[in-house]
């Protein structure tokens, strides 16, 4: 026993500073590494082109300007589209933290025929991916006359299997005493389900919503496919539109554009921190 | 609550399915209004998921463009897949995207997760946030960074490997280099997420079973390599199969950096349904080539179902 704890005394003591020093040293190398790409955004968005184009080419910006954010909001109707991403992405979420969450709590705490099938059924749907339902989703939307229009955009999405299911394994968390002291007061079951249930879950559905609003800010497949009217699309799917393979769009104002359109998740994530890596981790293990 | 109990909790769900005690059915009333809270989420369901797979189904058997009329074609769309080497190439890209994709991603985040599991490590939660950080931007913005760091003439990744000696030249335009540049940016993007996963699998391990290996004499990897991979083994078999279904769906950075060339090289499966569906509009191909994706997709969601309910019986039994 004493020399077991020797050993491991000594194990501890003797190369504790430089060993300490090495990790942070490894890890620092790599968060530079890792971060690059992100500093280049942050930089090159406020360089001058001739700074951009020079050779060799440098991190730093020796002058400051902010010629390219002017560039990007009279170039492109970029205001629209970062209207346009928030109508998207929060319409999205709204609509599916409501709908998601109704049909959750049926399914957590109400006792019907055929509940146990139901929820297999909407579970085995998250096996399909959404690449592989793109063109009858499209071609229905496009019957019911909704290319190019909020409704159109968000429908699709406006409910979600994982969602549902999500906040119907928190619903079935809670102590059941909860509510039925409620329903012998007389409370209507959607009294129940709003003051009661609902405010009994607030951190799934802040993790939910936090999980469909950075998908669908991110997205890029569905507004490419789905809006043929420019003034429709998302800044991701417009600024990809201005660049990728036909692009003509100079780095500077690309990497403007680019800023903005991190910036608010960006924000977001550096405020909630370990809040939304933990809503990105739960959420994010959808299949 | 952790986030560990919170991922345990969301990838151990399925196996509760039917887990609960048996309650007293309700009656009538109770279907009535169970089917007033469900009905806004299934009718979205039902035209936006259950109805398009049904569909996809049912064109993928036609010659639908779209427009006018189409005909049953049967088998012909799949034969078509399976014997146009063009075609049947976007497979093997895909496959060759995913062969790289899963490894690289999954030992960089099982290092980096190694890395921030030391109690010791200064600045642990500066370094989470920061290896984190590249999964919140959208793989279209990160591909434009990229693009610029990679530039042939003026991208300053490209100056540094040149001044280091390496001569990469247009990576984007090398049919050899394409295809691993655009697996690049998806690790990059994504390694931080799994990193998270393995975190919380590590702090999963009881603290026991490293201070036995120790007592016994074993050294560092050893200990790697006898408690904290066997201790990771479901974790590691869940990252695999979700970082393949994953890599099977890759579009957007390939959209944006390559178009799919050169010479197709980094034409994958979701790049060729994009170009034969709303370009070229044979709709049947694509949808033929949509249902190949779903059975792989199925494949191994179904392997991880699996994976999920071993675990549920271990730890149960």
């Amino acid at each position: 026993m004493s020399a077991v704890t020797v050993r491991s005394a000594a194990r501890t003591s003797a190369r504790p500073v430089v060993g300490r020093a090495l990790a942070f040293l490894i890890a620092l190398a790599l968060a530079f590494a890792v971060l690059l790409p992100v500093l280049i955004i942050a930089v090159t968005a406020f360089k001058p082109p001739a700074e951009i184009n020079a050779f060799p080419p440098g991190l730093v910006p020796t002058s400051w300007t902010l010629g390219n954010f002017t560039r990007i909001f009279t170039d492109l109707p970029f205001a629209r589209l970062l209207g346009n991403s928030f109508l998207f992405a929060g319409g999205v979420t709204a609509c599916a933290l409501v709908f998601d969450s109704l049909a959750a709590y049926a399914l957590a705490r109400l006792d019907f025929r055929g509940r146990g099938l139901l929820l297999v059924v909407i579970v085995s749907s998250l096996m399909i991916p959404f690449q592989a339902t793109l063109i009858p989703v499209y071609q229905l939307v496009a019957h019911l006359g909704w290319v190019n229009t909020f409704q159109g955009m968000i429908a699709p999405r406006a409910a979600d299997a994982f969602g549902i299911f999500l906040l119907r394994q928190f619903f079935v968390s809670l102590p059941r005493d909860l509510d039925n002291a409620a329903r012998i007061d007389g409370a209507s079951e959607f009294r129940v389900f709003w003051s009661i249930v609902l405010p009994n879950v607030k951190p799934a559905l802040l993790t939910l919503g936090i999980f469909t609003f950075v998908n669908n800010w991110n997205d890029l497949l569905w507004p490419l496919i789905f809006t043929t009217d420019p003034e429709m699309g998302t800044i991701t799917s417009g600024l990809t539109l201005l660049t990728g393979p036909s692009g003509i769009l100079p780095y500077g104002t690309m990497m403007a554009g680019s800023l903005i359109a991190v910036l608010p998740l960006g924000l977001l994530f550096l405020a909630l921190q370990g809040r939304f890596i933990e809503s990105v981790a739960t959420t994010g293990l959808k299949g | 609550m952790s986030a560990t109990a919170q991922a345990r909790r969301a990838y151990r769900a399925p196996a509760q399915l039917g887990g609960r005690p048996r309650r007293r059915r309700g009656g009538p009333r109770t279907a009535r209004l169970a089917s007033a809270f469900l009905l806004p989420a299934l009718v979205i369901l039902a035209a936006f998921v259950f109805w398009p797979v049904l569909s996809a189904l049912r064109l993928s058997f036609t010659d639908s463009s779209g427009f006018g009329a189409e005909h049953f074609v049967g088998l012909a769309n799949y034969v078509e897949i399976f014997t146009t080497p063009r075609i049947l190439r976007t497979l093997g890209v895909t496959t060759m995207y995913a062969a790289m994709f899963t490894p690289l991603t999954i030992a960089a985040a099982l290092a980096l997760a190694l890395l921030l599991n030391r109690k010791t490590l200064w600045g642990r939660g500066f370094f989470r946030t920061a290896f984190f950080l590249p999964f919140i931007i959208s793989m279209a913005v990160a591909a434009f960074a990229w693009e610029f760091l990679l530039d042939p003439q003026i991208g300053l990744l490209n100056y540094w490997l040149q001044s280091a000696g390496i001569h990469l030249g247009n990576v984007l335009q090398d049919p050899n280099l394409a295809l691993p540049t655009v697996v690049l940016v998806a690790v990059w993007k994504s390694f931080g997420f799994y990193m998270v996963i393995f975190i919380a699998g590590l702090q999963d391990i009881p603290g026991e079973l490293y201070e036995a290996a120790t007592i016994d004499g074993a050294n560092a990897w050893q200990r790697f390599t006898n408690v904290t991979l066997p201790q990771l083994s479901t974790t590691l078999a869940f990252v695999t199969i979700f970082a393949l279904i994953a890599a099977f769906q890759a579009f957007d950075q390939i959209y944006v950096l390559t178009g799919g060339g050169p010479y197709r090289t980094t034409q994958t499966v979701v790049m060729e349904i994009y170009q034969e569906g709303f370009k070229k509009l044979d709709i049947g191909l694509a949808s033929a080539l949509s249902y190949v994706l779903l059975v792989i997709t199925l494949v191994l969601s179904l392997i991880q179902f699996r994976f999920f309910n071993r675990r549920e019986e271990a730890i149960a039994g």
